[in-house]
């Protein structure tokens, strides 16, 4: 990235927020990935096709980004397969049971000052914030 | 016209995580990597978009409707259980192991990498796992 990575962090942010808005004054829903995932594994009548268009609209502004930016997106990542599993696994599990994601109770949450996703919030960064210490510095970067 | 709504909000959403540069999993690591060189840039994301929607929601939320949708489906929880804390500590671990959430996750399907393909097959699989072992709703 060019000039400031900390002004796009800011600009991309009021995108991320500005497209959730969106969805809010349009549809009612809140821009939520997991519970929008999640709850198209278990649909209800009439409640499966904007769901699924949700996730096309964010594949689709990464075909955009591979264009415009290639290096935006990752072509690989360097950690073994089972780590990425089991990694995949506790995000969509634990998104899940806790109700909600980055994008639902970051973004939205904190959005809508509900405590709930501000104790959400506060959780998930410092099992992360932890987990990163042991992998990176106990451990040695064997993840 | 809902599913245009939404195919809008996800396309936009994921323009905005890529120039936050936030589809790139090293950014997100450098954030969460507090003992390494801290890059706070992922904290501004999340300001500039909480912020927005904490300026704008409140006005929208006092609509009687959305515009195009009969109600809204916004949660009035205030509380905080077990479950929501369970479930946030297992998301972190995952995230922290590498960097991906699931919006970026889905964005980088895009980038066409066999590992982002893993990662969203496991995090598909775990969402499904909690459709199993969930408590029907009260």
């Amino acid at each position: 990235m060019a000039t400031s990575p900390l002004l796009f962090a800011l600009l991309g942010g009021l995108l991320i927020g500005a497209a959730s808005l969106w969805l809010l004054v349009a549809a009612g829903r809140i821009a939520g990935v997991s519970g929008i995932v999640g709850g198209a594994l278990r649909p209800r009548a009439g409640d499966l096709a904007w769901r699924l268009a949700f996730v096309l609209g964010l594949v689709a502004g990464g075909a955009v980004l591979r264009v415009l930016s290639p290096e935006t997106l990752p072509k690989s990542l360097p950690h073994s397969g089972p780590v990425i599993a089991l990694a995949g696994l506790l995000v969509g599990f634990g998104a899940r049971l806790g109700g909600g994601c980055t994008s639902g109770h970051g973004v939205c949450g904190l959005g809508r000052r509900s405590p709930r996703s501000l104790a959400a919030v506060l959780t998930f960064m410092i099992t992360a914030f932890v987990t990163v210490w042991l992998a990176r510095h106990v451990l040695g970067g064997a993840a | 016209m809902i599913v245009l709504v939404a195919l809008l909000s996800g396309l936009v959403f994921a323009l905005g995580l890529g120039l936050a540069g936030m589809t790139r999993p090293d950014n997100v690591l450098a954030f969460l990597d507090l003992a390494g060189a801290w890059d706070p840039a992922l904290m501004l994301v999340l300001a500039g978009a909480s912020g927005l929607y904490m300026l704008v929601a409140p006005a929208v939320l006092q609509r009687h409707r959305p515009l195009l949708a009969p109600r809204f489906h916004v949660t009035m929880r205030r509380d905080i259980d077990a479950k929501l804390l369970l479930g946030a500590a297992l998301f972190g671990v995952g995230w922290g192991l590498v960097g991906l959430c699931p919006g970026p996750a889905l964005v980088g399907l895009a980038g066409g990498g066999g590992d982002l393909v893993l990662f969203v097959a496991a995090m598909l699989a775990g969402m499904f796992l909690f459709t199993r072992v969930e408590a029907p709703s009260p």
